[in-house]
């Protein structure tokens, strides 16, 4: 996990002071460690010379922006129609039991965060599901186990 | 039985080489106007579903005073239902960019953005690497231009587009008032033309064909052709590109299983058309417009399911800054549940439609008023199997 100010300064030499830099900045901290806590809101603010609610307001908007904490890798299950149709409840049930959390939750050793996203884009290849920007179409519960095995001996 | 008038097209996905540079010499060698004139001419329509004339939008936007002008892509492809512009933007990003230029090169602008989804976030680095490329040519070309790609964060409502502005801003993706429009005020508060993925590939494609090619292709409110994402019950599933023109009863002969009972065009927005009116109902402006989604469902689904499934989507992806549409989708979710409970009189479904009705009056963006298009087309049709 990277220092937060460094992510910070890093996106405001590439996109500037201005307040259009915020969502470059939340991508960043959230694509090193997938959530983004108060105390990071408050560095941000401080940085770009923003109140830390207008900071709050715009991170807890964005579904991809979790605040509270999320393992290694954020498993989206889509539970959108194609793949509501297609089974993606019988793909959560297995995930469930091969991470042994519930929907929603983090695995003890905060490796895993098993969620379910709306509509991906994937919907004639469902189910579909994210870990982390990683897309894993037409799936099968056998191939969604094998899929999270391979991550978990990583 | 009638002739299948289903025309499949190859047009989008042709492979051009690495850049169609060819059309942008074109372009160079035009006045603004001229190009303006000739979209206009072509007849083509915003391919995100809205189907404002592309023309139109390019020319008002040229109008505006003003020294900073924007060109916004919008990417941010979210409707249930809708992957073409993921696969437009994997195999063929560079007439994309070109479009944005010719967009640019027509209206005044300097800069582009791309606003990609999140979900999207694996197409990143590639696409990143394509348009460094791309803004190297057309600077050698002297087109005073740029483009930059920006990211969401896995929010439904900033493919609205003055919700994408504020995205862009920095800012809660809450759509903005109109009046103004974007063509006047869009993205940081000046004159924008915001078109879709696949709008500005057409918009290359018709300066590298001329505007008959377009035209010949369609009906009189729907020119040319469009690519449509096929998912549901469908043993063809997939992306294709077909001309404008055909009905419902068309598109099922070739991509139904045989058992189709109502097909939902639009997406989750969209309009749900029963079998009953798969004969009359021709898919572009005059009938059912799409953004491109078809899902066809056969008899074993429920259109209790269907529905439920997609209010709750509108639900949790509704900003929740307007009362219509905040307690609206919670209000019609619940309402139908308690009518499959038996708790509510089936009559009770008069009083959801007026409630998605005066959604469609007040709520303040597109998201809250197409609620009423799924709504009222599924419990007209579909009534037994919304109660019970």
């Amino acid at each position: 996990m990277r220092d937060v100010n460094v992510i910070i300064k890093e996106k405001i030499e590439k996109f500037g002071k201005e307040r259009q830099a915020l969502m470059p900045i939340l991508q960043g901290i959230v694509g090193d460690k997938n959530y983004i806590t108060e105390n990071d809101m408050v560095r941000v603010a401080e940085a770009l010379d923003l109140s830390a609610a207008e900071v709050y307001g715009t991170t807890t908007f964005y579904t991809f922006f979790d605040v509270v904490p999320r393992g290694k890798y954020v498993i989206r299950v889509c539970k959108t129609i194609s793949c509501h149709l297609s089974g993606k409840d019988e793909i959560i049930e297995a995930l469930e039991k091969v991470l042994n959390v519930k929907l929603g939750e983090t695995t003890e050793d905060k490796k895993f965060t098993l969620l379910q996203a709306n509509c991906m884009g994937w919907c004639h290849r469902g189910p579909v599901m994210l870990i982390n920007d990683e897309v894993f179409p037409e799936l099968t519960i056998e191939k969604a186990i094998a899929i999270v095995e391979e991550y978990i001996a990583k | 039985m009638e002739k299948n008038k289903l025309t499949k097209v190859d047009l989008i996905f042709e492979d051009d080489g690495k850049c169609p540079t060819g059309v942008l010499d074109k372009v160079k060698s035009m006045n603004p106007d001229e190009i303006i004139m000739n979209m206009i001419d072509s007849g083509l329509k915003g391919r995100g579903g809205a189907g404002f004339p592309t023309g139109l939008k390019w020319k008002f936007t040229k109008g505006e005073n003003s020294f900073d002008k924007y060109v916004v892509c919008n990417a941010d492809e979210g409707e249930p239902g809708t992957f073409k512009d993921r696969e437009i933007l994997d195999k063929v990003a560079n007439k994309v960019y070109t479009g944005m230029a010719i967009a640019g090169y027509a209206i005044g602008a300097k800069k582009g953005f791309l606003y990609l989804r999140a979900e999207y976030n694996f197409l990143l680095k590639k696409l990143q690497k394509e348009l460094t490329e791309f803004n190297k040519i057309i600077k050698e070309k002297g087109f005073d231009y740029n483009i930059e790609i920006r990211s969401g964060a896995g929010a439904y409502i900033c493919g609205e587009e003055s919700a994408l502005f504020e995205s862009i801003e920095g800012k809660r993706g809450e759509p903005r008032n109109k009046p103004p429009y974007p063509t006047v005020a869009g993205l940081f508060g000046k004159p924008t033309s915001i078109n879709n993925v696949e709008t500005l590939v057409y918009t290359t494609i018709i300066m590298k064909y001329g505007v008959e090619k377009f035209k010949e292709m369609g009906t009189q409110d729907s020119r040319g052709s469009k690519v449509f994402s096929i998912s549901g019950d469908t043993p063809t599933a997939g992306i294709y590109e077909l001309e404008l023109g055909m009905t419902v009863e068309d598109f099922v002969s070739e991509f139904g299983d045989g058992d189709t009972k109502a097909v939902q065009v639009g997406g989750a927005s969209g309009m749900c058309v029963p079998r009953k009116k798969f004969q009359d109902m021709i898919i572009g402006y005059e009938g059912v417009p799409t953004g491109g989604s078809m899902m066809l469902f056969n008899s074993t689904r429920s259109m209790y399911n269907v529905l439920k499934d997609y209010l709750e989507f509108f639900e949790e992806e509704s900003c929740g800054q307007c009362t219509p549409c905040r307690v609206g989708c919670r209000q019609l979710l619940k309402g139908i549940e308690s009518v499959k409970r038996g708790e509510k009189h089936p009559s009770y479904l008069e009083d959801l439609k007026k409630l998605a009705g005066t959604m469609k009056l007040s709520a303040k963006c597109g998201l809250g008023q197409s609620v009423a298009n799924p709504f009222i087309s599924i419990v007209d049709n579909f009534k037994e199997e919304i109660i019970y």
